[in-house]
């Protein structure tokens, strides 16, 4: 119990340190950082526990983050300005609902978890494999890009949506915002994570791990894991929804290239390296592959692609875990962690 | 009549580019599994090769150099291909999911050498001149020799499949591994050195399909990476593990995007078509033309 308390101590430093060691821009580069890490949680919860891989998971990212910079375009001008541009004199009647914010709030989920449940239901229920959802996954959110680039007025085009005035009465790079932000930011993580435990425990948690490794076997048995992996895509959707609408006040700015097929394959590689079918392995290889990145791209820009495509052969040869499940494999790992169970009970 | 031919003739141009940019894909992935996204950059090393060749024979286009563009294509890819069975594939067997994250990182990589190679901007690839001319039907109607050229070729290249992969003991092997591995093992075929002929056989049928793309306009490191997705779709639609599925899955997208975007925008047109997959998908979930087979998996 003791060492639970501590552990909860160090970690609560751990989180509220930057606050005051690092300076206002990189302290929102952090804040970016954790959003990423729920991108993570909700893509593991897909890929690994439930055995399905979508390598289309901006898509669902960035509605939620149009959804939040439609509302916040809108606090900063009447008609936004692409609008204008375009020759749109009118607000669009599907703009006009977002000018309140509990709608947009809600949109920033409702419209993710309606896209996963189109795509999800005609592919699940028909017994489509796993390979093919990965690849049409793809294609549904190259073209969902396309569409956005394609109707620049609605949406702001190649350029997206940005020019935002502030949100929660702040202007945009208010010091205080970034903190507030930042800690907006780290609560859900926090609970996201407690929540996919939580669900994880559930009786529906395990069938979806069952399905990941035996889906014909869980199928004699009368399951039916189609609903199963509806449940679980529509849940994820809603989760990088929410990570898309913290996304848009942290960052300043959305536009297609979040949706787009590198992005979506980013997201895939923060688990793999951090641990698919681990809970914190997402959260650790968000920060530690954008850390890197950023790093990378400070100091050596043209070897960051090397780098990063040698990543996903690691991350299926060399280390297949990931460094969360790796670790768990190593014995004194594995000692340490019983030796803190019996004491603990 | 005479508004339909344009339109069944870009849908056939259409068709021919997928189809012989799916081929290879749809021989690896059906025969070992193996989902490979790389296959975008055997196509970029393709279009990169027509551009080497006029490096050094000059910019001035003729047979000769289509020719051995052909040749250095197939030769570059189906050697790297056959590197990189090597290295990395070898080890992902029965693996789906792993081999497309592996060789997604590999076309990453692959970009990246073909941007520091021949740096990022775009470069044009020669052609022969009478293939830049077109065939005057009608008054209104020109069909470009490049694209003519295009859809012969890839009749040419489909034929020789066929008779290769039907007709030829080599082929017919590669057959038997397809249709049961252990089976074919256990009859003495050494399934490891024909996984590791299939993928880069596959790899070149990309790289020969990436000169067809340079005549097409100018090609660039990203080129690649511009079918890809749409080569994927061909190969979903059509079934894995056939010839017939892939001719179907190329001639059904490619012919009906041409009229659907008459009627509607591009980006709108790729949604139809996307849906369209989708719908045929629930139904068949195998595909249009599946090789049957007993296992469950």
């Amino acid at each position: 119990m003791k060492q639970k308390i501590i552990c909860i101590l160090v970690l609560a430093v751990i989180i509220i340190l930057p606050v005051f060691l690092l300076s206002d821009f990189r302290l929102s580069i952090l804040s970016k950082f954790v959003v990423f890490a729920i991108v993570a949680i909700s893509v593991n919860l897909l890929w690994g526990y439930t055995g399905v891989l979508s390598l289309g998971h901006g898509v669902y990212f960035a509605l939620g983050g149009y959804a939040m910079a439609m509302y916040m375009k809108l606090q900063a001008q009447p008609l936004p300005d692409f609008m204008e541009w375009s020759g749109i004199e009118t607000l669009p009647w599907f703009w006009k609902p977002f000018q309140s914010l509990p709608f947009a709030l809600a949109m920033t989920v409702i419209l993710p978890v309606t896209l996963a449940l189109l795509v999800g239901v005609p592919l699940f229920k028909s017994g489509t494999k796993g390979v093919y959802f990965t690849i049409i996954s793809q294609a549904i959110t190259l073209i969902v890009s396309i569409l956005f680039v394609g109707q620049q007025g609605f949406t702001g085009g190649s350029n997206g949506i940005t020019g935002f005035k502030g949100v929660f009465g702040y202007p945009i790079g208010d010091p205080t915002l970034i903190k507030i932000l930042y800690g907006l930011a780290v609560a859900v993580v926090i609970a996201i994570y407690f929540v996919s435990k939580f669900m994880l425990r559930t009786h529906g948690g395990v069938i979806i791990q069952a399905i990941r490794d035996r889906e014909t076997r869980l199928r004699f048995l009368g399951y039916r894991t189609d609903s199963f992996k509806i449940l679980t895509l529509a849940t994820s959707a809603a989760m990088c929804g929410v990570a898309g609408a913290l996304f848009v006040p942290i960052v300043g700015i959305i536009s297609p290239s979040l949706m787009s097929i590198l992005m979506s394959t980013e997201f895939v590689i923060w688990v793999a390296i951090g641990g698919r079918g681990t809970l914190l392995g997402p959260i650790i290889g968000a920060l530690v592959i954008n850390y890197a990145k950023t790093s990378f791209s400070e100091s050596l820009p043209e070897y960051w692609w090397y780098f990063y495509g040698f990543l996903f052969i690691a991350a299926t040869l060399i280390v297949p875990k990931g460094i969360v499940g790796t670790l768990k494999e190593k014995e004194w790992f594995q000692n340490r962690f019983n030796k803190l169970k019996t004491e603990h009970e | 009549m005479g508004d339909f031919i344009p339109f069944l003739f870009n849908g056939l141009s259409i068709s021919s580019i997928l189809l012989l940019t799916a081929i290879g894909l749809s021989i690896v992935f059906g025969m070992m599994g193996v989902i490979n996204f790389a296959h975008g950059e055997f196509i970029m090393i393709g279009c990169y090769s027509s551009y080497i060749v006029s490096l050094v024979l000059g910019s001035e286009g003729s047979w000769l150099t289509l020719l051995l563009a052909f040749i250095l294509s197939f030769i570059l890819s189906f050697g790297i291909g056959y590197l990189i069975e090597r290295l990395v594939i070898r080890k992902l067997y029965a693996r789906p999911l792993d081999s497309i994250l592996a060789t997604w990182g590999i076309s990453l990589i692959l970009q990246q050498l073909a941007r520091n190679i021949f740096g990022s901007n775009n470069v044009d690839a020669p052609m022969p001149k009478i293939l830049s001319k077109g065939w005057e039907v009608t008054e209104d109607i020109t069909l470009p020799f490049n694209r003519i050229f295009i859809i012969l070729f890839a009749v040419l290249v489909c034929l020789f499949v066929y008779y290769f992969i039907y007709k030829t003991p080599k082929g017919r092997i590669l057959q038997a591994v397809m249709q049961n591995r252990s089976m074919a093992s256990c009859i003495g075929i050494n399934t490891k050195k024909a996984d590791a002929f299939t993928f880069s056989f596959g790899c070149g049928l990309a790289g020969i399909a990436g000169i067809c793309i340079s005549m097409l306009g100018s090609v660039g490191p990203s080129t690649g990476q511009n079918y890809i997705i749409d080569t994927f779709l061909v190969v979903i639609l059509g079934g894995i593990g056939g010839l017939r599925g892939t001719i179907l899955g190329a001639l059904l997208i490619g012919i009906s995007s041409p009229f659907i975007e008459n009627f509607t925008t591009s980006s709108m047109a790729k949604v139809i078509i996307l849906s369209l997959v989708l719908i045929v998908l629930h139904y068949k979930p195998q595909g249009l033309s599946p090789m049957k087979d007993r296992t469950i998996d």
